[in-house]
């Protein structure tokens, strides 16, 4: 164990939405420089959990509590929670409409610089910032003068989450299911950019029901979770292991 | 009816603290104000105050009878207690002992509600390239610039004082495109209309100033009934901006005002509106009825009319600011941002009516509707038989906050000849809690979220305010949507 404590500590951990109950005693502790996978059957939380560590209003935390970074982050707002280093790369990235991808990139890049004091930067000098980013997941700078998301392909929309991510250069990174829907050449050029973003100082929790990301992605741990909790924990061999025999045996 | 339940959270995302209507304040002044009520009497007593000649009287008690005959329009999407007309002031005006010489006679309380308003009448502080008419309830105390424009042979002064100094060109354009028996409000405003602004551009003229009108009401009681009249002559070009606001009371306040445009040949007249009278509050109780008939004529050939209009206040919009396309190669053009919040009603649009020859019209409309508001779009694209190679586009977008407001569109069109060309785009979308999410997930506050999208929606529209309106506009619906997501 490292002497510091660890990035991300989850303890029991329950969570209900309109009085369901989702996340029942769930605990996962994260250091720095570890990926951990979260794999497990639809409907079994793996979603409402990384919508709980953003801070998602419609999720209701009634027991446990969440550490990032040595406090309980509870009570903070999710941009709060984003600007402490918390990132979640959106299963389905929602469209915004009227609102250009660069604005929305620079004022997400701004907010995070005026928070911890740094100066705001110009769109000029943005543009270079985020022209060197775009190499990185091999998307052309004509996504910048597009709507956020609108119009984009499912591939496209799940680059640009990387692309934010690496902009923003979060010390936690939270991929809810970043690789589904994608062809090979694309998962390809996510995986690069998510092993371009990690470093022993940050961490990645990588949510996804296909082993085929973790040929790319070395996870330190994987993780089943089924009905609200994690009911097994193992090495990357357990995610081969799932992928032959699915999750029947583990009940 | 309106339900006083309390407002209905659509989520839990934090609450931004929401701020009240920063004009909402009233002026204490000592006023000269007519009983409430109308009759032929009435009538006859606000052509008396202000000294009218008898033209102007024969043409209000014209209005006054064909008004008593009409009644008002059921076919607005719109719902609201009835009006009782006779609990109306029709003239309220403030006290003033003697005619005013110049600006700087006006009264202090006055010249300080318009200060507070961000509108300076005074010399020094005036704005440098804005001449101003402020409106105070029933008259204009006072237009700025006014020498400096009449050395371009520009006039530009309140109606009241038209009337007498230039009684030929009120005679003769007075109800020219908005005739007294227009519609039910237009009747109502020809019989009690007591000031309003006047421009006169003279041939081969380009206004040198933006020239711009500013609408208060401050009287709980007295209805605002005002006149605008813009004659741009041949080869002349002019930028109208006209702004209102009133007191915060929890009665309803009457406004009908009728603005006619008459653009000759070569002629292109601008006109823009930041409307933000008070919109009653989050329980929709108070604000202002605007009723308002705004026409403009293209009677040359080669002219252009434009209307831009952001609609942010008001419990109730009744308003289509419409061109008739008389000349041929003539251009009409209404760009509108509505939105409403709480339980604010807005049925707004425009009319675009070719007779000419080639006569173009293009209409944007935007509408955002939030709360438990209702945001109807009603458009016209009327072509006669003559209007050979008319063309129209027209695009009428709608955005939803929250789950409780309501959006509707209502475009009919008249084609009747076969070498029109005619395109309609429409679209609805909603902000929703997961796009508010995804703001602040990239740390990015809720406040500067709803401003771009909302920019984002409006752009369009913003683009072809004034510069000094366009950031306010920007603002002001940033901030009469405080609090009404999450």
């Amino acid at each position: 164990m490292t002497i510091n404590s660890p990035l991300l500590e989850v303890k029991d951990l329950r969570v209900s939405i309109n009085e369901t109950e989702i996340l029942k005693n769930l605990n996962l502790k994260i250091n720095k420089g570890e990926i951990h996978a979260i794999m497990g059957p639809n409907g079994s939380g793996k979603s409402t959990f990384s919508k709980v560590l953003a801070g998602h209003p419609a999720y209701s935390v009634f027991q446990g509590d969440i550490f990032f970074k040595g406090s309980s982050i509870l009570d903070l707002e999710p941009e709060q929670r984003s600007h402490l280093g918390i990132f979640l790369a959106f299963q389905y990235p929602i469209e915004i409409p009227g609102v250009s991808n660069e604005d929305f990139l620079r004022l997400a890049y701004n907010s995070k610089q005026k928070f911890y004091n740094k100066p705001e930067v110009d769109p000029i000098e943005f543009l270079s910032i985020i022209n060197e980013k775009l190499n990185l997941v091999n998307m052309s700078p004509i996504f910048l003068s597009r709507n956020v998301n609108e119009g984009f392909s499912g591939g496209e929309k799940k680059r640009n989450e990387i692309l934010q991510m690496i902009l923003l250069d979060s010390e936690l990174a939270i991929l809810d299911e970043t690789d589904s829907g994608l062809d090979i050449d694309a998962l390809k050029t996510i995986s690069m950019g998510i092993n371009n973003f990690m470093s022993p100082s940050k961490s990645i929790l990588l949510i996804t029901h296909y082993q085929r990301l973790l040929d790319y992605v070395k996870p330190t741990y994987v993780h089943v979770m089924q009905d609200g909790k994690i009911i097994k924990t193992g090495s990357a061999k357990l995610a081969k292991e799932l992928e032959d025999k699915g999750y029947q045996w583990l009940k | 009816m309106i339900n006083k339940s309390n407002k209905v959270l659509n989520t839990n995302i934090t609450k931004l603290v929401s701020k009240d209507y920063q004009y909402g304040f009233s002026t204490n002044i000592e006023k000269d104000i007519i009983e409430k009520g109308l009759n032929e009497q009435t009538v006859r007593l606000i052509s008396e105050k202000k000294k009218e000649p008898k033209f102007l009287l024969t043409f209000r008690l014209k209005a006054y009878k064909k008004w008593k005959q009409m009644s008002e329009p059921e076919w607005p999407y719109l719902k609201f207690p009835q009006i009782n007309y006779q609990d109306i002031s029709y003239y309220s005006a403030p006290k003033s002992p003697k005619k005013l010489k110049n600006l700087d006679e006006v009264d202090p309380e006055l010249l300080k509600t318009f200060e507070k308003l961000g509108i300076s009448l005074t010399e020094q502080k005036r704005l440098a390239n804005v001449a101003i008419d402020a409106v105070f309830d029933s008259v204009s105390i006072g237009t700025t610039f006014q020498d400096e424009l009449s050395k371009c042979g520009i006039i530009f002064t309140s109606i009241s004082e038209a009337v007498h100094d230039y009684s030929e060109l009120i005679e003769k354009y007075l109800g020219s495109v908005v005739p007294i028996g227009d519609n039910y409000f237009s009747a109502l405003n020809s019989a009690v209309f007591t000031d309003g602004s006047f421009c006169y551009i003279p041939p081969n003229t380009t206004c040198p100033l933006d020239l711009s009108t500013y609408f208060r009401i401050n009287d709980q009681n007295a209805g605002q009934f005002e006149r605008t009249l813009i004659i741009a002559e041949k080869n002349s070009q002019v930028n109208y901006l006209e702004g209102c606001t009133a007191p915060q009371y929890d009665t309803n306040q009457l406004h009908a005002a009728i603005v006619e445009l008459i653009a000759l040949e070569n002629a292109t007249i601008k006109y823009s509106t930041v409307q933000n009278w008070y919109a009653g509050d989050e329980f929709g109780s108070g604000g202002i009825y605007n009723f308002v008939t705004k026409r403009g004529l293209c009677v040359g050939a080669n002219s252009t009319i434009s209307w831009t209009q952001v609609e942010t206040g008001s419990a109730i919009t009744w308003k289509y600011p419409s061109c008739v396309l008389v000349g041929n190669n003539s251009q009409g053009e209404f760009y509108s941002v509505a939105l409403t919040n709480n339980y604010q009603q807005a049925d707004t649009g425009t009319k675009m009516i070719h007779i000419g020859k080639n006569s173009r019209s293009r209409i944007i409309s935007k509408g955002i509707s939030a709360g438990k508001s209702k945001n109807s779009y009603r458009g016209f694209v009327n072509v006669t038989n003559k209007a050979i190679g008319a063309k129209n586009y027209s695009q009428c977008d709608s955005l939803l906050i929250g789950n409780l407001s309501n959006a509707n569109t209502f475009p009919y069109i008249s084609v009747q000849n076969a070498t029109t060309k005619i395109e309609h785009e429409a679209s609805t979308s909603k902000i929703g809690e997961e796009q508010i999410f995804y703001f602040l997930q990239r740390g990015i506050c809720l406040e500067k979220a709803v401003e771009l999208m909302i920019s984002g929606f409006c752009r369009e529209i913003f683009t072809k305010l004034p510069l000094e309106f366009a950031a306010e506009a920007d603002k002001l619906l940033t901030l009469k949507l405080e609090g009404s997501i999450g």
